[in-house]
């Protein structure tokens, strides 16, 4: 479990994010969701230590970051994993290499041993057989996949993805919403997940927490989402005149108004 | 930024390169894999460099001792002790300072850019000792190394450019390579070269490490770490010969 209590960032000056706090539960996925602007990226650096934040702490299973020194922030970060928004592998490396990189780092494996994680961790996230591929021969999903194995190599205990999809067709999307739906449940983590993608948002988000000018404006679950009446995320999240129509007609359906087809005919004319 | 912030971070830079590494076998794959960048993919163009540097300062220093009073001993006299004092050392680091100090700049600006080294630190790995301490210490193991093969194959080149000039036989040519050496000469030259190695690859990392924005300030990074590098290489030349001449 993650705490976020009172923090606060500011860059010359200007405040970017204003006392936020939150709880991050384990075996969720927890989205920080919010416009181009609104403090996101700051807070995820905040949450794993890129940045110092001005005030407040963040605390990883009662252990505060804020206050821990180099040796054990070192310790710490071996039990995060992250998926990078341009998935940040390394050039130079094939997919086995980039996979294998946290186990030769960290582990006292045999050889076999490492090749037998890697390859399960491949098969996993369904890249069985690109071992030997470069990052520059492989597809955008793919390379989000290799993102997600090496994350996952060392079995962390909290993992963040900074923009799991930008870049990504809806299709390809979906698959690796549904992987980190998945991998979070399956290995019991701890998941921040920075988006504005809205079918991650209503596909994956336990727990959603909206950042409106650099304070937390709203938190909720998908399934409240629909139902809120906070102004800033209806405008948000349905930007769309469609996407309004789309909310509209799940809330008459939930309020019972659209029983048949021909009540939906009704409504959409 | 300003002088003092660049010095400052600099420093921190360098500070930030002593901690106790992750994992020794690492560290030694990454050191081999940077001696193997720097100093065999250097060594066409410092051959090249090296036996033209030779061959001209020959025939130029031949065209400039007009009198037959001065015997053609000098000749190579001159030749050696220019290669070595100062053309092996400092024009083969100014070149490296291009042709290795643009290469470590660009790799590490685009490590930075593409978030490779946010992931290496992510990881719990010190990004300044596993990326940045690797080429300083394969810059100072093997650039000394390609200043001696520069300064070896620039003598010779000298030799083969007067014999086949027909400005000086190659016996005439040894017997002025043996004539008055000074072994400080060698000493002095390693000096330099250790002093402009540590420049050439510290600097480029210095800019490529914290390059910020996008591919354009790679490339500018790339160049600024290039002018800086033989600024200061040139800065050193001198300091070294007022103090240590």
């Amino acid at each position: 479990m993650i705490e976020i209590k009172n923090i606060s960032k500011g860059f010359n000056g200007r405040t970017v994010i204003d006392n936020v706090s939150a709880t991050l539960e384990t075996g969720k996925c927890n989205l920080i969701i919010g416009a181009s602007g609104s403090g996101k990226t700051v807070m995820m650096k905040c949450l794993i230590g890129l940045f110092e934040p001005d005030a407040g702490e963040v605390l990883y299973d009662g252990d505060s970051i804020t206050n821990m020194n180099e040796e054990g922030r070192k310790q710490l970060r071996q039990q995060i994993g992250m998926l990078f928004q341009g998935s940040a592998l390394f050039d130079s490396m094939t997919v086995e290499q980039n996979v294998m990189f946290p186990l030769d780092m960290f582990t006292k494996l045999n050889l076999k041993q490492k090749h037998e994680k890697v390859n399960e961790v491949l098969a996993r996230v369904n890249l069985t057989g690109a071992n030997d591929k470069y990052p520059a021969e492989i597809s955008g999903g793919m390379k989000k996949r290799v993102g997600i194995a090496r994350a996952i190599v060392l079995n962390p205990k909290f993992l963040f993805c900074d923009e799991p999809n930008s870049g990504l067709d809806p299709k390809t999307s979906l698959v690796i919403d549904k992987l980190i739906k998945e991998i979070t449940t399956e290995f019991g983590m701890t998941t921040v997940v920075n988006t504005h993608d809205m079918n991650s948002v209503m596909e994956i988000g336990d727990n959603i927490i909206f950042m409106h000018q650099g304070h937390k404006e709203w938190e909720g679950s998908n399934k409240d989402i629909i139902f809120s009446k906070n102004e800033e995320l209806n405008k948000f999240i349905f930007a769309s005149d469609f996407l309004q129509d789309a909310k509209d007609m799940r809330m008459l359906e939930a309020k019972g108004k659209i029983k048949t087809d021909r009540d939906m005919d009704e409504m959409t004319k | 930024m300003n002088f003092f912030t660049h010095f400052g971070r600099y420093l921190l830079m360098i500070k930030g390169m002593f901690s106790k590494p992750e994992n020794m076998r690492l560290y030694w794959k990454e050191l081999m894999h940077q001696c193997n960048e720097i100093g065999i993919r250097s060594v066409g163009i410092v051959v090249i460099i090296s036996v033209f540097l030779g061959a001209v300062t020959t025939v130029q220093t031949a065209y400039q001792l007009v009198t037959p009073l001065i015997p053609k001993t000098v000749i190579a006299v001159i030749v050696r002790d220019n290669i070595i004092l100062e053309l092996a050392p400092t024009l083969i680091c100014v070149v490296l300072a291009g042709v290795v100090g643009s290469r470590i700049a660009s790799e590490l600006g685009n490590m930075r850019i593409s978030e490779q080294i946010d992931a290496l630190e992510i990881m719990g790995i010190n990004t300044k000792a596993y990326l940045i301490m690797p080429k300083i210490l394969a810059a100072l193991i093997v650039v000394p190394c390609l200043v001696v093969l520069a300064a070896v194959l620039g003598i010779w080149g000298g030799k083969v450019a007067g014999n086949l000039s027909g400005i000086l036989p190659p016996s005439i040519y040894n017997d002025g390579l043996l004539e008055d050496f000074i072994p400080y000469n060698v000493f002095f030259a390693l000096s330099k070269t250790y002093t402009y190695a540590f420049i050439i690859s510290s600097i480029p990392a210095y800019y490529g490490y914290h390059v910020e924005g996008g591919s354009l300030e790679i490339g500018r990074a790339s160049t600024k770490s290039v002018i800086v590098s033989c600024i200061l290489i040139l800065l050193a030349d001198y300091a070294l010969a007022a103090l240590l001449l």
